[in-house]
């Protein structure tokens, strides 16, 4: 694929298939340019059906709104904004488990995309280029409403978790993005991404965790999460190993 | 019908009202169904006429609008403001459903059809001409008229024949690969002559 950005007009209007959609669509995850450009061309292509509009059958209102009786919508994800006094309370163990139902049902993906290394054993090079290729690297992604996006990639054999955002606001002074592994329920600190970091190996072992989290914090990091405003951010659970 | 319906523009006496598509979506997702409901009613011809152009048989025209809004209803909290407009949100699941269903349910023999073989007009009735009257269906037209006919044919062949661009490449006797940067280069004087996706 010469030119990957060269699809996105066929993306725009459903006009790939397959892996050539996949492979787009992976692509836009850390494409800023081309997620705005898709956006403008949906915008333009729905004009589209303007010239073709035509009255739906008369019995299909009925059926419609007979069927939706039949679903609940679909709760909202959480957006990220400033935090707002309120009570602080501890983390119940039960949250985790709401939180992970939220992460799952906004989308978050597991899966593993790497195979194993061709080019020979991990060097000493970079730890965070040891997880992302391990053998066992799963790798995790959340969207929130504002356009950024979290990546996280965790290899259980490694006992080690990176963790990448994409779009995301930097955080207010003083404040930071501080990140937390969960064991059994309760979160421990793992690592801050302090203003204009985006990358973060955490700190612990991630084979003993059954998930992460993102709060924002006061820079100076927090030993429990503070659980005001929109924290936590984003919440991953962990595939059970 | 209309007046419990937050609105996108102040009524005077007598001026239509316009239902706010946004807030509609808003109030969908959480579980409203009278706002539903005139969301439906605002958008339904466009709707159908976008599922019916796309996969041509009357009867998984409706099958596919009755997915659409129940999905529509099921995923409305995750649209987006800041990312585009609510009919654009509406038609793009539209329109992903349209195509899916076209191309699970056809034959190989479609894809070789060659373009002007597939190219026989949609038979009009009175209610298309109606539609055909409107005044942004018109706004579109004249947009697209600037387009080069390649480019247009290009788009309308992926956007209304749901073919994927390497199809529409070999439809319209392109060099393979070309047909995607006809798609796209129609897009964008499609967006920019009628200021949309800014």
């Amino acid at each position: 694929m010469s030119d990957i950005h060269a699809l996105s007009g066929a993306y725009a209007v459903d006009g790939l298939d397959g892996p050539e959609r996949e492979q787009f669509e992976s692509h836009l995850e850390h494409c800023p340019v081309c997620e705005a450009e898709v956006g403008s061309f949906v915008e333009a292509a729905c004009l589209l059906g303007e010239t073709v509009s035509s009255p739906a059958p008369a019995h299909l209102r009925a059926q419609v709104l007979r069927d939706i009786t039949t679903v609940r919508p679909l709760p909202p994800i959480a957006r990220i904004s400033h935090i707002r006094p309120r009570d602080r309370r501890r983390f119940p163990a039960l949250v985790a488990a709401a939180a992970a139902v939220i992460a799952l049902g906004a989308g978050g993906a597991i899966f593993h995309p790497w195979s194993p290394d061709p080019s020979g054993p991990p060097s000493a090079g970079s730890s965070i280029d040891q997880v992302v290729h391990a053998s066992d690297a799963e790798r995790y992604v959340k969207d929130l409403h504002n356009g950024s996006s979290t990546t996280l990639v965790r290899s259980p054999s490694l006992g080690k978790t990176v963790v990448r955002t994409t779009g995301m606001a930097a955080p207010p002074a003083g404040m930071a993005y501080e990140l937390w592994y969960d064991r059994d329920g309760k979160y421990v600190p793992a690592g801050l991404l302090q203003a204009g970091e985006h990358t973060l190996l955490l700190d612990g072992d991630a084979g003993a965790a059954s998930g992460a989290a993102i709060t924002l914090e006061p820079a100076t990091g927090s030993d429990v999460p503070t659980m005001t405003g929109d924290n936590p951010l984003v919440s991953f659970t962990f595939e059970q190993t | 019908m209309f007046q419990s319906v937050p609105t996108g523009a102040s009524s005077t006496k007598g001026a239509p009202v316009v239902p706010d598509l946004a807030e509609l979506l808003l109030l969908s997702g959480r579980a409203d169904e009278n706002a539903f409901a005139a969301l439906y009613d605002a958008t339904s011809s466009r709707v159908f006429g976008l599922a019916l152009r796309v996969v041509r048989d009357p009867a998984q025209a409706e099958e596919v609008v009755q997915e659409a809004f129940l999905e529509i209803w099921r995923t409305a909290s995750r649209f987006d403001p800041d990312r585009g407009s609510p009919l654009a949100w509406l038609l793009t699941i539209v329109h992903r459903k349209s195509v899916d269903r076209v191309r699970s349910a056809e034959a190989s023999t479609r894809r070789d059809t060659s373009y002007h073989q597939q190219n026989q007009p949609v038979e009009h009735d009175a209610t298309a001409e109606a539609a055909h009257a409107s005044l942004e269906a018109h706004r579109v037209r004249t947009a697209l008229a600037t387009l080069t006919r390649v480019q247009r044919e290009a788009l309308e062949l992926a956007y209304f024949g749901g073919y994927t661009h390497t199809e529409v490449a070999r439809m319209l006797d392109l060099p393979v690969g070309t047909a995607k940067t006809r798609i796209r280069d129609g897009l964008i004087r499609l967006r920019d002559t009628m200021g949309v996706g800014a």
